[in-house]
């Protein structure tokens, strides 16, 4: 396309290069053509959730975008699995391969990077409210428990019924046995509070939506939970004490199904029969959560949305894929791998950000990849990677002080409370409630001065060697860097082009024209949105 | 590209409607819906749930005040070194401050280090009964500042709920938004909590004391103006995105984000914080240090119609070396605060402006001499003073009292809830007005005895 024909449309558009969407254009950057149909029959788990989303799709009369572009592909599966951008060599390495399976064994490699870790276990610490302060005030030892156990455990790739069967059970210190801050991580520790925490944990349901006789009938199982401090400064012990029960609360237990339970706190904990039940594979409630909260993660948006608002009136937007997950799942032994595996792996999430109808029931069907915000964990870790610059972060209150050492990147921040004014304008969540919904990754003016014009983004751009190595003689080569490292493709001939003719401006002399096409770069929505 | 004043997206033009309509006026100017919307446009141009669920508030009927200053001394500071001498206590409690010195209205004194303020009593009254008992830096920040105690919500602190009744749905219209922190937020605590992120302050940043005041992406030092236009256009040539996604609403919010941000960066707006458009007099009767020219800074966002700056004044924490810390802090605060009253009296604005100073609470009365303090003070939230002017609030009184060695009050409790509430009163918001309770439990503005808060009742006798 010839760029000088561009700026008549750019006028209109008001924003940037526009791309003619003649008939059937595939687009040149964002596609790479005609998603393929699924094939009819497939041992391929993957190829069995294409077939449901787009038969689906069809049945609605609704039509599905086009395959991704590699680029897209690669940088998608990035940020949705490590929560990091490729780094420029390896998006080098990855566009030029002709290797047929190249998606697939990037997902295998996504999978066993020590980054993976780092991303899940900052997911599960936001639903489980990792957080040293108010009002979850954990203290940053037991902080440091809760995470490691979080971490260890998605490192290990925990099946993810035993995770919560270690959660539900735990007895012991809260500076040793991290899982029993569970227990600790809600701002009410009586009877329902805690009942309210679980199902909103493992049902994803909110019990201030239920009738007050369901969450007083489940809080019997949770009304021998003890706590008691040591001699130690803050440490407390979780317990299970068969006296506890002051109310009689066992008494009335019932099962969130309608089942009644016999309880008998002086031979079991009755936390125990909960897990049991909870846990039993065929109890649809706790493998529809887990498969839903993996599936948003991944995909932008809840096949039931938001993913922790389950209830009878806010359906599956396309209940035969939820049911089809949650089989796989069960039949992995609640293996979260096999599910990113299953996802990342088909058709559905690869498929383009440019829909095909633009309409919120095409949305609510998976027709398109949602477009969203980087978090703000991973947006400040990327503006890292880019420029080759740090972050500090601290916490000083409560004390004792928390000082984190500079190379520990945002996703990788064990605790919510630590002080970062970027975070919090991006939206980090504040870990009150476990809420998904408590993370906000709108956009607003405030975000855009502060990307556009802030002395703490001047100073990375001006810090970063692909500014200080760059040669202003040659805009193309520049460009080629500059898009690579930014937005992990190559440029294309238009926007060499403009690098070009912006260089011969003379607006900007010397090292000023790379800093001033990166400060450009991580100013697009490209770069700060998923897409 | 050398369009500057791209039209308004439809989406936006339609919330603006909304709010127009809720508000009962005829249609925005194009302008003036971007001044509404500056800051405020997370809400108004979001769809996610937790940006809609604040409804604007309706208009407060008219109070005295229309701005309020808060000087927050971050760390807690002593009230027996400041506002609630004690030179009969004994050198166990005072220390080497064992002075106290009059003030010109008779009967008041203050701390020896506080000569300035002293001259300007009748301005102010001072409040020597607060008490809230927490002795822990979060939970005391943020029971004086929301007046409520740690329950399963966390609500929102004064400027964001001024700045939910007095900001851009009740008519402000600057575009500097309507509640600003100088120069650093003390995170959640000062925050929208409930409200969400439409609500809560705009951080500054930078030094005012700075030879260029660097506002946080408004003011860029080293990038002149003529490179900032020739990088906008660079920037939207090169968004292959947009261009590839026409009419998509994530883009168009984009859009219409950096549309008003460069409303302040281009715009006149940012010539606000340029403090080298004061005379150096007046720079000079502030103190030429970080929190004098704040003062001054709050001065000239005031004269804007800014609703609520807070200023974040740090280093009240003494446990160590306390004395050492006063000698050097307090004739800063007595400069800069004293300037600020006697700049606002002078300009006719005090009267229409809150000032109220104290932190999260006081400190130990008797002195930590043992080793490793040696002479330090430590947390107290037993009693604390609070300084309060302007706004129709009446000067030269004294409430409440604290007893012989300032350890207990000893007369008219006052408790954070009532300070904010008669603060509210002031700006016209009644203590009954409903907050949006995320869950739709029904929540007022201040807490009353059926949330358990304690009070003291309203500070009736200072209006």
């Amino acid at each position: 396309m010839n760029p000088a024909r561009l700026r008549p449309l750019l006028l209109v558009a008001a924003c940037g290069l526009a791309w003619e969407a003649a008939g059937d254009g595939v687009h040149p950057v964002f596609e790479s053509g005609p998603v393929a149909p699924p094939p009819g029959k497939s041992e391929n788990p993957s190829d069995e959730l294409d077939r449901i989303v787009f038969a689906q799709l069809d049945a609605l009369g609704l039509k599905a975008a086009r395959d991704s572009s590699d680029a897209v592909f690669l940088r998608r599966a990035y940020l949705v699995t490590i929560g990091t951008l490729p780094r420029e060599d390896e998006a080098r390495d990855f566009l030029a391969s002709q290797d047929e399976s190249k998606r697939v064994l990037l997902v295998e490699h996504l999978l066993s990077r020590p980054e993976y870790a780092d991303y899940w276990a900052m997911r599960w610490a936001d639903v489980l409210r990792v957080k040293a302060e108010f009002p979850i005030n954990l203290w940053p030892n037991a902080v440091q428990a809760y995470h490691q156990w979080i971490l260890g455990s998605v490192r290990e790739n925990k099946p993810y019924h035993q995770f919560a069967q270690e959660l539900l059970v735990g007895t012991g210190s809260n500076f040793r046995e991290g899982q029993v801050n569970f227990y600790r991580a809600m701002q009410d520790r009586a009877p329902r509070g805690i009942a309210a925490t679980v199902a909103l944990t493992f049902l994803g349901e909110r019990a201030e939506k239920w009738p007050e006789r369901k969450l007083d009938a489940m809080a019997g199982f949770f009304a021998n939970v003890a706590f008691k401090p040591t001699a130690e400064w803050k440490e407390e012990i979780v317990y299970f004490d068969p006296n506890a029960d002051r109310d009689g609360l066992h008494k009335d237990a019932i099962f969130p199904d309608g089942t009644p339970a016999k309880l008998d706190p002086g031979r079991r904990d009755p936390r125990a029969v909960f897990a049991n039940w909870l846990l039993r594979p065929e109890n649809p409630w706790f493998s529809r959560c887990a498969v839903n909260r993996v599936w948003t993660w991944l995909m932008g948006r809840g096949i039931v949305h938001e993913p922790d608002d389950f209830r009878p009136d806010n359906p599956p937007s396309n209940p035969e894929l939820l049911a089809f997950l949650e089989r796989e799942f069960i039949a992995s032994r609640c293996d979260i791998q096999h599910l990113v595996r299953v996802i990342l792996n088909s058709r559905t999430f690869a498929l383009s950000p440019i829909p095909a109808q633009d309409t919120p029931e095409a949305a609510a069907q998976f027709a398109h990849y949602p477009m969203r915000r980087l978090e703000a964990e991973v947006l400040i870790d990327a503006l890292n990677q880019i420029t080759e610059t740090r972050e500090a972060y601290s916490s000083a209150t409560p004390e004792p002080f928390t000082f984190v050492p500079e190379d520990v990147r945002g996703i990788a921040l064990p605790d919510g409370s630590i002080t970062s004014s970027f975070l919090e304008l991006f939206g980090r969540p504040p870990r009150d409630t476990g809420h998904q919904s408590e993370r906000s990754l709108e956009t607003n003016a405030a975000q855009r001065l502060h990307f556009l014009n802030s002395s703490h983004i001047q100073k990375k751009i001006e810090a970063s060697p692909l500014v200080s190595r760059a040669s202003s003689d040659d805009p193309a080569a520049l460009a080629e860097d500059a898009y690579l490292t930014v937005l992990s493709r190559h440029p294309t001939a238009e926007e060499i082009a403009e690098v070009r003719a912006y260089a011969e401006s003379g607006a900007t002399p010397g090292r000023a024209l790379a800093a001033d096409l990166v400060w450009a770069l991580i100013n697009q929505p490209e770069f700060f949105y998923n897409h | 590209m050398s369009r500057t004043t791209p039209p308004i997206s439809p989406r936006l033009a339609r919330d603006l409607a909304r709010v127009t309509n809720s508000l009962g006026g005829a249609p925005l100017s194009r302008r003036e819906a971007l001044r509404r919307s500056v800051y405020g446009s997370a809400g108004l141009l979001l769809c996610e749930p937790f940006a809609l669920r604040a409804e604007p508030a309706p208009p407060p009927a008219g109070g005295k005040a229309k701005s309020v200053i808060q000087i927050w001394l971050w760390g807690g500071p002593c009230h027996i070194d400041t506002f609630d001498p004690k030179p009969d206590a004994g050198r166990d409690y005072t220390g080497a401050l064992d002075g106290a010195i009059e003030t010109n209205v008779s009967g008041i004194r203050i701390g020896q280090l506080l000569p300035e303020l002293a001259k300007q009593a009748d301005k102010y009254s001072l409040i020597r009964s607060m008490t809230h008992g927490n002795n822990g830096h979060e939970t005391a920040a943020y029971l004086v500042q929301t007046g409520r105690t740690s329950e399963r919500d966390v609500f929102p602190g004064l400027g964001a709920v001024v700045s939910y009744f007095k900001g851009y749905e009740a008519g402000y219209s600057g575009l500097v938004p309507p509640y600003v922190v100088l120069t650093q937020p003390q995170g959640r605590f000062s925050e929208a909590g409930f409200l969400g992120p439409r609500y809560k302050p705009f951080a500054t940043g930078g030094d005012p004391n700075a030879k260029v005041f660097a506002v946080e992406g408004i003011v860029a030092p080293g990038i002149e103006e003529a490179r900032q236009r020739e990088r906008r256009k660079f920037l939207g040539r090169l968004n292959t995105l947009g261009g590839a996604l026409p009419g998509n609403a994530a883009i168009q919010t984009v859009v219409d984000s950096e549309t008003q941000a460069y409303e302040l960066i281009l715009g006149d707006a940012g010539k606000l914080f340029d403090l080298g458009q004061e005379k150096d007099e007046i720079r000079d009767l502030y103190g030429r240090n970080t929190f004098g020219q704040s003062c001054l800074m709050a001065r000239r966002l005031v004269e804007k119609g800014v609703p609520y700056i807070t200023i974040n004044y740090q280093g009240w924490d003494t446990h160590k070396q306390h004395f050492q810390i006063m000698n050097r802090k307090l004739p800063e605060l007595d400069r800069g605060l004293a300037a600020l009253l006697t700049d606002l009296d002078g300009r006719g604005l005090l009267d229409s402006t809150v000032v109220w100073c104290t932190g999260e609470f006081g400190r130990t009365p008797k002195v930590a001499n043992e080793s490793p303090w040696n002479g330090g003070r430590h947390h107290y939230g037993k009693v604390f003073s609070c300084l309060i002017a302007g706004g129709g609030f009446h000067g030269g009184h004294v409430v409440g009292a604290s007893d012989a060695k300032g350890e207990e009050v000893s007369d008219r409790p006052v408790y954070p809830a009532d300070v904010i509430g008669s603060i509210y009163g002031q700006l016209g918001i009644p203590s009954d007005a409903p907050l949006p309770h995320p869950q739709g439990t029904p929540t007022k503005v201040v807490p009353d005895t059926s949330e358990g808060v304690p009070t003291g009742g309203l500070l009736t006798e200072l209006v």
